[in-house]
């Protein structure tokens, strides 16, 4: 990338649709699971059958209220509207959206950077089916045919309409994690960007530093990964740089983001803006919230996620960065049981860090994992050998001490390994000779030997100390 | 004529079968239906099972419930399980539909006996079922003329004896007007009071079930058994409909009725306006207070309908485009399947709503359409308001003529939608209202006497209604 940032602002607001984590769809009762065999999801309202009507799901719109508090938004009387167009994956040819009056209306989101970045609006809306267009294109209009599942319409959807204020394709992808983080942590959302649970829409502009009008904006669509995010905004901001040096004018679009090609390609025009005909849902009621609901809904809400961060900075002394990928891994909870269980808070904190990727982790004894904090804190076990118990731990659950007498770990006595060390360099004068001349490919093999004659037993970092206070001091010039 | 009262008490005391009650009114059917073409359907089998199951019940003691036995016709826009529902159009060929209309199943469930489909205006928009795709429904008192509409077939059934009562829609009048031509009672409840759960949707904020029946007692039993909270129509009203019937002799001593000034002038027929006049004294003379008052903002429910009904119209109609159900026009991609599917399948008058409604609803319009229309909706609603603080209930003509002849009014659609001139209000203020019999015109064609009442004041409503029909025995 060659975007001379010193130069040019690029300026980036996302429109992320969540699917709501309800047993049942958002106006039906027809069950809200993903996949299934096509159209089998599916009811008279599903299919817009003529008669059928819709009823709103009362517990899709408590995950909207507590997103909405979650995001720090004004919980507002609100009004459904139809926005009318034809499109086969839309049963009705209309979907049920709300318009100029949202459920969440202005909130913001605070970045572990500290940034704080506006909410528009987080409203509800239903979803559409899916279209798969065989032949030509791939494309409705040249298509041979087209197969429609409806299993997927009018499951419940939140559209989260963040303000502009993302200034890096690092920043907005920040702005999703920190958004998915608080869509699971309330229940709202599984938040799974690979099922389409999460669905991520880009706008990018650019403009010079200090112009005061922000430069014209293109949508970005088929994001389907964090990955993806990052990659869009800074090929689309290189994109409209070298249209603005070129003296090109942009034009509003809306782009398709091609993964394997590396690059946005445009989907349709914005300039002739859709003619929607939005008009308030006569089949549903006005949505007002009573302030008991939202009073309740408050109180139930969890503990968040920026909140949860310095929580664990706090009470271990673990900074911004391990607390932001500790808490991603849902241990904090684990790291603080430990700590109040008399856990050795540094080795903890470094364990969760990089030892527990594994999801089962979550389901660690505190106690358990306490004890062996303390047995690698004292040095009762080595390094290799912490990471082998806390690895079984894990897998198996069990008592640390007993994982490590099964395996014949002991602490060895320094004599013991001083005797392992000086019989290894006397078998290998060779290999010492150039280890002492400092060759790179050599710098393993001694430890390794140790390890293979100790079983493992011996740790890493002594081994190190001890074979470096053999190297002969070299002649003073 | 036996009645819905009286069929249902002879059945349930088992002096005479549902199976022989039906026969009865299929023999009428037989005779006449070719003349009137009230039905798009007559549902002889399905009528036959119920009618033998409704015995069965009575046989092992069981209570058939209060319509026992009681032919009913249904309107062909209201969902029947298992029986074709065509709206009276071709784009829903060969649509079946995998449920009943909640009216419908209160109507099984209280022992009624479902004879047959009534033809109507295509998806219920017109005012003389002449818009119908399987032609014309005939007025019984005269077959050259018009039944009304768009519930014409409703009402026709009933006037012709195929079934002691039936059910309609009223958006905009649609079963009071079709009452009045065809002589026979018809209700438009409070909107929300009956559920609109399996009634295929016109202008869905206008929108109303409501009973046809030969006496107001009748179409008052209709409304308490079908009416009630349905908590599958979210503009359902959650309560139970107001008991009418153990209040229809209480006659109207006491009470305040207005003559709406803005409905019996320019444009009503005077024969209907002096039979309207007869209808006011009539009431005075059983101990009313009757004046003549004002409801200014009436005079633009005309044009505020126009803009509504179509609005909501074009959205609601756009889900019939060859996809799922239905007539498909097979194309060479989707958009023209779509586009040749809907140009077949609906009629002119349907075309021409849906544009006029999808006009009103385009960008840099709205405002000045739907949004103004909105507007005159909240002023019909405060004069009514305003004229209800000194009346119980009001008066009008139900429609400005009596029946007309066919092709009279189909080549100008304003001349036809100006017969629901005196309805529409009721509708744009979701009130309820029902047109009664009340004599004949010069031509010795049926008038209707509307009678209107506030929100949720269908009590008065009866009250005054059954007066009405008192008086003329």
């Amino acid at each position: 990338m060659s975007i001379d940032l010193d130069v040019w602002e690029i300026v980036i607001g996302l429109e992320v649709h969540a699917e709501l984590a309800t047993a049942t769809k958002l106006f039906c009762a027809a069950p809200n699971d993903f996949g299934g065999e096509p159209n089998t999801h599916i009811d008279a309202l599903t299919l817009g059958l003529p008669g059928s009507l819709p009823v709103l799901n009362e517990h899709a719109v408590e995950l909207a209220i507590r997103v909405g508090l979650a995001l720090n938004c004004t919980i507002n009387r609100s009004v459904f509207s139809r926005k009318n167009y034809f499109y086969p994956d839309q049963p009705t040819n209309y979907q049920i959206s709300q318009f100029d009056l949202p459920i969440n209306g202005e909130g913001w989101l605070e970045l572990p950077s500290g940034k704080v970045i506006g909410i528009e609006r987080a409203h509800l809306e239903e979803d559409t089916g899916k279209s798969t267009h065989i032949g030509g294109g791939g494309r409705i209009h040249d298509a041979t045919y087209s197969l429609v599942d409806y299993n997927r319409a009018g499951v419940p959807l939140l559209e989260i309409v963040g303000r502009p204020d993302l200034r890096s394709g690092d920043e907005a992808r920040a702005y999703v994690v920190e958004l998915r983080a608080i869509l699971v942590a309330v229940g709202a959302s599984d938040g799974k960007m690979e099922e389409g649970s999460l669905r991520v829409d880009c706008n990018v502009s650019v403009r010079r530093h200090g112009d005061a009008e922000l430069g014209t904006r293109c949508e970005i669509k088929n994001i389907n990964s964090l990955r993806s995010l990052g990659r869009a905004v800074d090929y689309e901001a290189e994109r409209q740089i070298d249209m603005i040096l070129a003296d090109e004018r942009i034009e509003q679009q809306t782009r398709h983001w091609n993964e394997d090609e590396g690059r946005t390609l445009k989907l349709r025009s914005k300039e002739q803006a859709d003619d929607y005909r939005y008009f308030p849902e006569p089949d549903l009621v006005d949505l007002l919230p009573s302030q008991e609901w939202i009073d309740r809904v408050r109180a139930r809400l969890p503990i968040l996620p920026a909140q949860r961060r310095l929580r664990l900075c706090e009470r271990s002394g673990a900074d911004l960065a391990q607390a932001v990928l500790i808490v991603e891994r849902g241990l904090d909870d684990l790291c603080l049981a430990a700590l109040e269980l008399g856990a050795d808070a540094s080795r903890t904190i470094t364990h969760a860090e990089h030892n527990l990727s594994d999801p089962k982790a979550q389901g660690l004894d505190p106690k358990m994992f306490a004890k062996l904090t303390n047995m690698d804190a004292d040095g009762i076990l080595s390094s290799t050998q912490t990471k082998t118990v806390l690895a079984e731990l894990v897998q198996l659950g069990g008592d640390p001490a007993a994982i490590a007498d099964s395996h014949g770990f002991k602490a060895m006595d320094s004599g013991e390994l001083d005797a392992v060390v000086d019989q290894l360099i006397a078998e290998n004068p060779e290999q010492w000779q150039r280890f002492c001349e400092g060759d790179p490919k050599i710098s393993g093999f001694f430890v390794g030997r140790v390890m293979k004659a100790t079983q493992g037993q011996a740790d890493g970092k002594v081994v190190a100390g001890l074979l470096s206070e053999r190297i002969p001091t070299a002649p003073k010039e | 004529m036996t009645s819905a009262l009286e069929i249902a008490a002879s059945v349930r005391a088992a002096e005479r079968s549902a199976r022989e009650v039906l026969d009865e009114h299929l023999a009428v059917i037989a005779e006449r239906e070719a003349d009137v073409h009230a039905f798009n359907l007559v549902t002889t089998e399905h009528a036959i099972a119920a009618a033998v199951a409704v015995d069965e019940l009575v046989a092992q003691g069981g209570n058939p419930g209060l319509l026992a036995g009681v032919p009913v016709a249904i309107k062909d826009n209201l969902c029947t399980r298992g029986v074709a529902t065509t709206c009276s159009s071709k784009i829903l060929q060969g649509w079946v539909p995998p449920y009943d209309a909640t009216v419908v199943s209160r109507l099984a469930a209280a022992g009624a006996i479902m004879v047959g489909k009534t033809n109507m205006d295509e998806f219920a928009m017109g005012s003389s079922t002449e818009n119908s795709a399987f032609g014309p429904t005939r007025n019984p008192h005269n077959l050259s003329l018009v039944p009304g509409g768009s519930s014409g077939g409703s009402a026709a059934a009933v006037a012709a004896g195929f079934a002691p009562i039936s059910l309609g829609s009223d958006t905009g009048g649609s079963i009071r007007q079709p009452a009045a031509l065809c002589g026979v009672v018809g209700v438009k409840p409070t909107y929300g009071t009956v559920s609109r759960l399996g009634l295929v949707a016109f202008g869905s904020s206008l929108d109303q079930v409501g009973p046809f029946a030969n006496s107001v007692a009748e179409a008052a039993l209709v409304c308490e058994v079908i009416g009630g909270h349905d908590p599958g129509d979210s503009t359902s009203i959650p309560q139970a409909f107001p008991s009418v019937s153990d209040h229809l002799s209480d006659g109207v001593a006491g009470m305040r009725i207005g003559l709406i000034t803005e409905m019996m002038g320019e444009g009503i027929s005077p024969d209907v306006a002096q039979r309207i006049r007869a209808a006011a004294e009539c009431l005075a003379a059983a101990g009313a207070e009757v004046e003549e008052v004002s409801v200014p903002a009436v005079t633009y429910g005309l044009s505020a309908y126009y803009l509504v009904a179509p609005a909501e119209a074009s959205s609601n109609l756009s889900r019939y485009d060859g996809v799922r159900y239905g007539l498909r026009v097979e194309a060479p991609t989707t958009g023209e399947m779509m586009e040749l599917t809907r140009t077949a399948g609906f009629g002119d008058e349907v075309k021409r709503r849906i544009m006029l409604g999808t006009y009103a609803l385009s960008a840099g319009y709205y405002d000045a359409f739907y949004g103004t229309a909105l507007k005159v909706r909240t002023l019909i609603r405060r004069d009514f308001d305003t004229a209800y603080e000194r009346f119980d209930a009001l008066l009008s003509p139900t429609s400005p003529t009596t029946a007309f002849a066919f092709g009279d009014k189909t080549a100008d659609p304003m001349s036809m939608y100006l017969n629901d001139v005196c309805t529409i209000a009721s509708n744009l203020a979701g009130h309820p209202a029902m047109s009664v019999p009340y004599g004949v015109g010069t031509d010795g064609m049926p008038v209707g006497a509307q009678v209107l009442a506030p929100a949720l004041g269908e009590l008065a409503m009866f009250r005054v209604a059954a007066v009405l029909e008192g008086s003329l025995v």
